[in-house]
């Protein structure tokens, strides 16, 4: 349902000097229906004690876009109502006392072309510390086509990954090298070496590897390319370790990803830390330079994982699949980090498929056409092992990259007897999908079978088959039961 | 040295039976299957040869098994693998691909440096096999051409 604004007072004229409720000058019109170009944007608010939730919804738009806490006479030299951004519905969240759906229509002349930075000063620049609101939450987008064409989107996405390592019809394995901090570059070679030979496709720098004291960022580099190279050989494959170009500065980061690139490695990364523009300025060096674009996203939970306040993660993953990385960490479910089950599955919807339907039990609230910008490959990270594998196949699919950090390292035959017991896990499970069988209800058997032929695995069921994280999600999707726009 | 390629490399060799199965669910997903052979294995040498074109429209998968046995008759000392082909916009890409085939002997990979400035190494894989000419590399070379 709509709420009609029901101010009882008397509205002053519109340019009247003073402060006006953003509502009467504007920012919110029930009769706004968006345009094709409009960008979108859904609010969780929740207004302080007594502040009306529609005038709060206006505020969010006027704050978001054109309006100041007074009336300036200045609008008056502009065609302000195409810049002015409208609030055109508000609901209230199911189950959730005092917290509103705010629906808001941004023109596409608001921003500037292809810049995150702009779209994000804009969005969720100043409001979020708005007074009148006890907590803001930036929930979905929808990015118009004629905005997602701006933008570079995925250096080189889902299917030329696929291409460039040679490897189909099944998830990409890596692993996180463990202890995260304190190994020497040599000691750290050897980690990416045998998790490599092994059969796991990928090694992974963890977000804080940048270069510090106990290893600098050459060394690694160094050391590692050696272990991704001895272990091509040796299997005759394609491997890769996700070099972390994260640096104090982007002059630093260019340095390391040119010489990353000169040792041949397929793939860097960085961390979502270093800021949307940085980001930007490595997937367009990504996709010229033929290196794939791993992002870990350091930070984002600080914002992400509250229900009322903040940005949801899915904003989060759109805005990543524009700026243009090929990889970013998002969940596992089962796993030891945040994920509930239906919103994961929206994060992956939208890094992967080409048209995003609305789905608000997954947490989406706008259809998402990408206009064949490439998918990004979601990465799933952090508590998950061999025991596992039938229902991360089940819950995440083939386009995913699976990472067993602790579940590769950890095993007692070693790192390269951990990533084959994964690796033969993962192979069997995908071989069972394709013949036809239930991953939910045969999982574990097929997994037992697997390891009748295969003492690595056969170990890793014994140390960890049982282990789960189970535990009550905090940011889990308030369903309308309404379709949107 | 045993080869990792294809997505199913670190488990036994797929009986016919399995091998099947596979093919079937490429076949009801709507995916093309296409066979090829090779007998130089370098991770990067992404163009097998060819066993005929890609076989479209098919409902069964004894024709696909059929035309990998004979592959694997005509060349028993290559590598053989079974590649399906998602067509569907956004995809247009491999959607399968498994060795159903691999030589007796596989004498694999070394590793040639080049020392460079600076510690830089210059690396290549070099496979032993391909010293050979083509179609005298495995158990002493067949024709190479069908």
């Amino acid at each position: 349902m709509s709420i009609d604004l029901t101010s009882g007072e008397a509205e002053p004229a519109r340019w009247d000097p003073g402060v006006h409720s953003y509502a009467s000058m504007g920012y919110y019109d029930a009769d706004y229906r968006p345009k094709d170009t409009d960008v979108l944007a859904l609010f969780r608010v929740t207004p302080q004690p007594g502040v009306d939730p529609v005038e709060a919804a206006a505020a969010v738009a006027g704050e978001s876009s054109t309006a100041t806490w007074t009336v300036v006479w200045t609008d008056r030299l502009t065609a302000h109502t195409r810049y002015q951004a409208k609030c055109y519905r508000v609901d209230p969240v199911p189950g959730r006392e005092g917290e509103y759906y705010a629906y808001v229509a941004y023109d596409i002349d608001l921003f500037e072309e292809g810049s995150i930075a702009n779209l994000t000063s804009s969005i969720i620049g100043n409001v979020f510390g708005f007074k009148p609101l006890k907590a803001l939450r930036l929930e979905d987008m929808r990015i118009p086509v004629a905005y997602v064409k701006t933008f570079q989107g995925p250096a080189h996405g889902i299917v030329m990954e696929r291409e460039i390592l040679n490897k189909f019809g099944r998830p990409l394995l890596g692993a996180t090298i463990k202890p995260k901090l304190g190994l020497s570059a040599r000691n750290y070679g050897r980690v990416v070496y045998e998790a490599c030979r092994g059969g796991l496709d990928f090694t992974k720098d963890d977000e804080n590897i940048n270069s510090q004291p106990f290893m600098r960022w050459r060394d690694r580099f160094l050391y590692a390319m050696e272990g991704v190279n001895r272990a091509t050989a040796q299997t005759g494959e394609i491997k890769g370790h996700y070099l972390n170009i994260t640096a104090a500065t982007v002059e630093d980061m260019y340095e390391r990803a040119e010489f990353a690139k000169e040792l041949g490695s397929v793939i860097v990364m960085m961390d979502l830390t270093v800021g949307y523009s940085a980001m930007q300025s490595m997937a367009h060096w990504a996709r010229r330079n033929s290196v794939l674009l791993h992002l870990h996203r350091a930070g984002h939970s600080t914002y992400t994982r509250q229900k009322t306040h903040g940005v949801s993660f899915r904003v989060i993953a759109k805005w990543c699949r524009l700026i243009g990385v090929d990889h970013v960490h998002a969940g596992t479910i089962v796993g030891k980090l945040e994920g509930d089950p239906a919103t994961t599955r929206g994060f992956y919807d939208t890094l992967r498929l080409g048209h995003v339907p609305a789905q608000h039990g997954n947490g989406i609230f706008f259809d998402q056409d990408w206009a064949s910008l490439p998918g990004v490959m979601p990465v799933a990270s952090g508590g998950i092992h061999a025991g596992q594998m039938h229902q991360l196949v089940d819950l995440l699919g083939e386009d995913v990259i699976l990472q067993f950090g602790g579940g590769t390292i950890g095993h007692p035959l070693g790192i390269a007897a951990g990533a084959e017991a994964n690796r033969v896990a993962l192979e069997a499970v995908i071989k069972a999908r394709n013949e036809g069988r239930n991953l939910v209800k045969e999982g574990p058997d097929i997994l037992r079978t697997a390891a009748q032929g295969n003492r690595p695995l056969e170990v890793a069921l014994a140390t960890w088959g049982d282990v789960t994280f189970d535990y009550a999600a905090t940011d889990a999707p308030d369903a309308v039961p309404t379709p949107s726009v | 040295m045993q080869l990792r390629h294809g997505s199913f490399a670190y488990l036994p060799d797929l009986t016919d039976d399995e091998i099947a199965a596979q093919v079937r669910y490429a076949l009801l997903n709507g995916w093309p299957v296409s066979v090829e052979y090779t007998d130089d294995p370098h991770p990067r040498n992404v163009y097998w040869e060819m066993w005929g074109l890609p076989m479209f429209d098919l409902a069964e998968p004894d024709g696909v098994v059929r035309e990998i046995n004979d592959c694997r008759a005509t060349f028993p000392e290559h590598y053989v693998r079974v590649l399906a082909y998602d067509a569907r916009l956004g995809r247009q890409t491999i959607a399968m691909s498994f060795l159903v085939q691999r030589p007796a002997e596989e004498p694999g990979f070394r590793l040639d440096r080049t020392e460079g400035s600076n510690r830089v190494q210059r690396y290549a894989v070099h496979s032993y096999a391909t010293e050979a000419p083509a179609g005298a590399r495995y158990a002493h070379g067949r024709e190479d051409v069908r």
